[in-house]
C-alpha cells in the first residue's frame, strides 16, 4: 500500500513534535525511520496509527485522502502498528490472543483462525504453539505473533517501533527475513529505529527526524557518518575502552542455585571484583534476570551462597544487601524504579538517610537541583518523573545512586535510550568503577555487552557460562552462545580455569 | 499549575451542581417540594445554636474516621474494615470502663484510660487486616469487609450476653454508666469541647505528618508505587501495618468518643456508619487532609438538617445519604472527565 504523509503538524504545548512533515512510501518499501528520543518518530507514528490526530496535514492511502480515527480504525484502512513493548494479554492463550480485535459474532471461529494461523506461521517459519500461553513466550515470539495477527486482520503497512530491542541475534535476522518476504509481497513497512546497524541490513530507504522535523532522506548505499550527524546534528564518538583494574572481591556467588517457575540455574559460581564491568547475555528468560535478582537479594536461592564483601547475606532481604552497598536499577523505569505522581525532589529525599523527623525542604532542593544539573536531567527540582522522557528518567534513577557503592546491578541499563543518552549513562557508569564499585548489567544488545564489559557472562536455559573475557570474544560467538551452540568447547574451557 | 487549579475547581463545582440536581429530581419524583426541603436542611442544620452544636457532635466521629482514612489512602490502601475498628473501639473503651467503674480511681483517669483504650482496640482491629494482607495474602477490602461483620457480631453478643443489662437485654444497649464517667459537655448540651478538640488535634496531626515529615513521604510512595518504594529502600510492609495502626487508632478514639460522649453506654449500631461516610469524605476531598475538615463538617451538617425533613415534609432522612452518595459520585465523574479531556488535548 502506498502510504502517503503530507505537511503533518502536532505540537504538545510548546514542543513542535511534528513539524511539517511530508513522506511518501511507495508500496513494497522497507522505509526506515531514524532519529533520537524525542526527535519525533513516535508521535508520526501514532498520528499515523490513529492513536492521535495531527493539528494539520493529510494522509492519503493509495492515493485517497483520509481520517484515522482510532487503532481500530487503522487496521480497518489497512495500517497495523507493532509496538515496542508487545501489546499482548500473557495470562491468555496464544490462539486467543490472536482472534483478539478481530470484529465478529459473540462466539470467535476458533477453527478456522487456528487454520488461519498455522498456515501463516508456516509461510514465515515460526513455530508457535497457538495452544500455548503467552506469558511463556520471549519478546522475539511475542513480537511475531503480533505480525501473524497484523496480517490476519488484512494489514498491508506495518509500522515497527524499535522492534530489535529486546530479542536475540537469530530472532532478529528472522524477523528481518520476514520483513523483507513481506515487501517483496507489495508490504509497505516503515521501521522506527535509533539503530544504524539494523536500518543498514534492512531498510530500502531511510528518512532522519531531528526536533520535529524530516532533515535527510538516503537510499542506499548509506553512509553512517552523515547519519549520525544529521540525527544529532554532531558527530558522536564511542568513548574507548579502558581495561578495568579489578580489586577485591565484591561479591561471591558460591554454587548459587536459583529456580523460578520455568527455569532452573545449578550451580552458579562468580566472582565479582571492585572496578569491574560484568556483562550477562542471553535471550530474554534465559536466567540472567533471576541471577541479577539474586545478586541483589531480590530471589532467595535454593542452595549455595551469596557473600557480599566477604558477609554472608544468604536468604536475607534486599535491604540487607543494600546496606552492604548493593544497588538494584530495574529494567521497568515506571513500574519498579522511579514512583509515578512524586516529584524529583521527593525521589531525591526518599533515597537519602532520613535526618531526624521533618524533611528540610530547603535543603532537599538544594540537593535535587545539584543533582539535576550533575546528572543533566532535562526537568525541574518539581517535575514529576512520569513527565521526563526515558532518558532523563534513567538519568534520574542513576542520580538516585547513594555514594560509595559496592556493586551495582542493572538491568538493560540503556534499553530505548539513544546514542547519546546511552553514551552518557556509561560515562556515569564508568566513574562509579573508577570509584571501586563494581557493575552487573543485563542487555540485549551484544554490541553493548562487549563494549563496556571486562567479563560476559552468557545465559542459556539457565546454564551459565564460566566468565568469558570480553577481548577475546566476537559477536558472533556471543550469537552462537546465546542461541545455544558451541556450548561443549566452552565446558571444557572451564574445566581448565 | 495555577490554571490547573482553577480547571479543577470549576469541575468540582460541576460536580456540586449536577449532584444538588440529581436530588432536586429524585425528590421531584417523590413529588416533594425540592425548594422546601433544601431550606429545611439549611435550617436544620445550622439554623440555630443547638442545631450548628448538633453538627458538630456528628462532625466529630465523622472527622476523626476521615483522618484516619487519609492515612491508609496516602498509602495505597482502601480500609474498608474502618466500621469495624470504630466498633472495637467502642467494645475496648467500654470494657475499660467496666472494668474500672468500680474502682477508687479518679473519674479523670478512668477516662483517659478509656480513651487510650479505644485507640488500642482500634488500632488491634486495623493490624488484623493488615496481617492478612501482608502474610495471608488477603486484600485489606475484603479482610476490612469481613472483619467489619465479626466486629458487628462481638459487639452484638456483648450486648446481649456478657455485658446484658440485668434482667432483659435489648437493642437499646448496655446499662448506661453513672454520670461521672461522662466526658464533660458544655453546660445545657451535649456537645464535649474535650471530644472536638481531640478531633482538631488529630487533622493537624495528620495534616503535617502526611505533609513535611519522612514518615509522610515514604508512606505516599508505598502508596503510589510499593515495588519502587521497596529498591529505593522503604520497608514497605512496615509502612503498611502502620498505616493502618495509625488509622486504627482514630477509627477507635471515635468509637471510644461514641461511648464517652454520645451514648455513654455500648449500642449495637456504635458505629453509626461513620466510617463508611469517612470513606466518601476522603474521596471526595481526593485525599488531601486540608479539605477533610469543612467537607466532614458539610456532611455532618446534611445529616443533621436532614432529621426533621420527615416531621416538616413527610420526607425521609435518607435524601441527605441520596445527596451524598450523588456529590461524591459526580465528582468522582468530574475527575474521570477532566482526564479524558486533558489527553484528548
Amino acid at each position: 500500500m502506498n502510504v502517503d504523509l503530507r505537511h503533518i503538524h502536532k505540537t504538545f504545548g510548546k514542543v513542535h513534535a511534528n513539524d511539517d512533515i511530508s513522506l511518501d512510501i511507495p508500496a513494497g518499501t522497507i522505509q526506515g525511520i531514524l532519529g533520537e528520543n524525542g526527535a519525533g518518530k513516535s508521535t508520526l507514528m501514532k498520528v499515523l496509527s490513529g492513536f492521535i490526530y495531527a493539528d494539520a496535514g493529510e494522509i492519503r492511502l493509495d492515493g485517497r485522502a483520509t481520517t484515522i480515527h482510532s487503532p481500530a480504525d487503522a487496521i480497518r484502512q489497512g495500517i497495523g502498528m507493532l509496538h515496542q513493548d508487545p501489546l499482548d494479554f500473557p495470562p491468555m492463550k496464544i490462539l486467543d490472543n490472536f482472534l483478539l480485535g478481530r470484529a465478529g459474532g459473540l462466539f470467535p471461529d476458533r477453527k478456522t483462525a487456528r487454520r488461519d494461523f498455522l498456515a501463516l506461521a508456516a509461510q514465515f517459519d515460526f513455530s508457535l504453539d497457538p495452544e500455548a500461553y503467552v506469558d511463556r513466550l520471549t519478546v522475539g515470539e511475542r513480537q511475531q505473533l503480533e505480525i501473524l495477527r497484523l496480517l490476519w486482520l488484512g494489514a498491508r503497512a506495518l509500522i515497527l517501533d524499535e522492534p530489535t530491542t529486546g530479542i536475540s541475534l537469530p530472532q532478529k535476522e528472522k524477523l528481518f527475513a520476514t520483513l523483507k518476504k513481506l515487501a517483496a509481497q507489495g508490504m509497505t513497512i516503515l521501521f522506527v529505529s535509533h539503530k544504524l546497524e539494523d536500518v543498514e541490513a534492512l531498510c530500502g530507504r531511510v528518512s532522519v527526524l531531528r526536533q520535529g522535523k524530516l532533515v535527510e532522506m538516503m537510499t542506499p548505499p548509506f553512509d553512517a557518518g552523515r547519519l549520525v550527524e544529521s540525527m544529532f546534528g554532531k558527530q558522536v564518538t564511542l568513548a574507548a575502552r579502558t581495561p578495568a583494574r579489578p580489586g577485591l572481591v565484591t561479591l561471591r556467588a558460591q554454587n548459587l542455585s536459583l529456580e523460578d517457575s520455568r527455569l532452573q540455574i545449578h550451580q552458579a559460581n562468580l566472582d565479582v571484583r571492585a572496578g569491574e564491568v560484568i556483562g550477562l547475555a542471553g535471550m530474554e528468560g534465559s536466567g540472567q534476570t533471576l541471577f541479577l535478582r539474586a545478586c541483589a537479594g531480590l530471589l532467595h536461592p535454593v542452595a549455595g551462597k551469596t557473600l557480599v564483601g566477604g558477609r554472608d547475606l544468604t536468604g536475607q532481604a534486599h535491604h540487607a544487601f543494600k546496606k552492604q552497598g548493593v544497588a538494584y536499577l530495574p529494567a521497568s523505569r515506571m513500574e519498579e524504579g522511579l514512583i509515578p505522581g512524586l516529584t524529583l525532589t521527593d525521589h531525591f529525599v526518599l533515597a537519602e538517610k532520613m535526618r531526624g523527623v521533618f524533611i528540610n525542604r530547603e535543603a532537599a532542593l538544594g540537593l535535587a537541583r545539584q543533582r539535576i544539573s550533575a546528572f543533566n536531567i532535562k526537568g525541574t527540582p518539581a517535575s514529576t518523573v512520569e513527565s521526563l522522557s526515558g532518558g532523563n528518567q534513567q538519568r534520574a534513577l542513576l542520580a538516585l545512586l547513594q555514594t560509595p557503592l559496592n556493586l551495582i546491578l542493572l538491568e538493560h541499563p540503556t534499553r530505548g535510550l539513544d546514542i547519546e543518552s546511552t553514551l552518557y549513562i556509561w560515562a556515569k557508569l564508568k566513574e562509579r568503577c573508577a570509584q571501586g564499585s563494581a557493575i552487573l548489567f543485563i542487555s540485549a544488545d551484544l554490541d553493548e555487552i562487549l563494549q563496556y564489559s571486562d567479563r560476559v557472562l552468557v545465559f542459556f536455559a539457565g546454564r551459565v557460562s564460566p566468565p568469558l573475557d570480553a577481548a577475546q570474544t566476537s559477536v558472533t560467538q556471543l550469537g552462537q552462545l546465546i542461541g545455544g551452540k558451541g556450548w561443549e568447547t566452552l565446558a571444557g574451557e572451564a574445566a581448565h580455569a | 499549575m495555577r490554571n490547573s487549579r482553577w480547571t479543577n475547581l470549576i469541575f468540582q463545582l460541576i460536580a456540586v451542581i449536577l449532584a444538588l440536581g440529581f436530588t432536586t429530581l429524585v425528590m421531584l419524583i417523590a413529588k416533594a417540594p425540592p425548594l422546601d426541603a433544601f431550606k429545611n436542611i439549611i435550617i436544620g442544620s445550622i439554623g440555630s445554636w443547638t442545631k450548628i452544636s448538633d453538627v458538630l457532635i456528628s462532625w466529630t466521629p465523622l472527622l476523626l474516621a476521615t483522618t484516619g482514612l487519609l492515612i491508609t489512602f496516602t498509602a495505597g490502601l482502601w480500609n474498608i474494615g474502618i466500621e469495624g475498628q470504630m466498633m472495637i473501639g467502642a467494645v475496648f473503651s467500654t470494657w475499660v470502663l467496666r472494668l474500672l467503674q468500680e474502682s477508687t480511681l479518679p473519674p479523670a483517669l478512668i477516662l483517659g484510660l478509656a480513651i487510650l483504650g479505644g485507640m488500642l482496640g482500634g488500632a488491634l482491629w486495623a493490624l488484623l487486616t493488615g496481617v492478612l494482607k501482608t502474610f495471608g495474602g488477603v486484600n485489606e477490602i475484603f479482610g476490612g469487609l469481613g472483619l467489619n461483620f465479626v466486629a458487628t457480631s462481638i459487639n452484638l453478643w456483648l450486648i446481649f450476653g456478657p455485658w446484658k443489662r440485668p434482667g432483659v437485654a435489648s437493642m437499646s444497649g448496655t446499662i448506661p454508666f453513672p454520670e461521672t464517667l461522662w466526658l464533660p459537655t458544655l453546660p445545657g448540651s451535649r456537645l464535649s469541647l474535650w471530644a472536638l478538640g481531640l478531633a482538631l488535634i488529630s487533622i493537624v496531626l495528620v495534616y503535617f505528618l502526611l505533609r513535611g515529615t519522612y514518615f509522610g513521604l515514604r508512606l505516599k510512595a508505598v502508596g503510589k508505587n510499593a515495588k519502587a518504594a521497596y529498591l529505593l529502600g522503604v520497608p514497605t510492609w512496615q509502612y503498611s501495618l502502620a498505616a493502618f495502626a495509625l488509622c486504627g487508632i482514630f477509627a477507635g478514639l471515635a468509637g471510644a468518643m461514641q461511648v464517652l460522649v454520645v451514648y455513654h453506654r455500648l449500642i449495637p449500631s456504635i458505629s453509626s456508619g461513620y466510617g463508611y461516610l469517612g470513606l466518601m469524605v476522603a474521596m471526595l476531598v481526593n485525599y488531601q487532609a486540608l479539605w477533610a475538615a469543612p467537607v466532614a463538617f458539610f456532611f455532618a451538617a446534611l445529616n443533621i438538617g436532614s432529621i426533621q425533613l420527615p416531621v416538616v415534609l413527610k420526607l425521609d432522612s435518607t435524601l441527605s445519604g441520596v445527596l451524598q452518595g450523588t456529590l461524591v459520585l459526580f465528582v468522582l465523574l468530574m475527575q474521570g472527565a477532566r482526564q479524558k479531556l486533558g489527553i484528548r488535548n
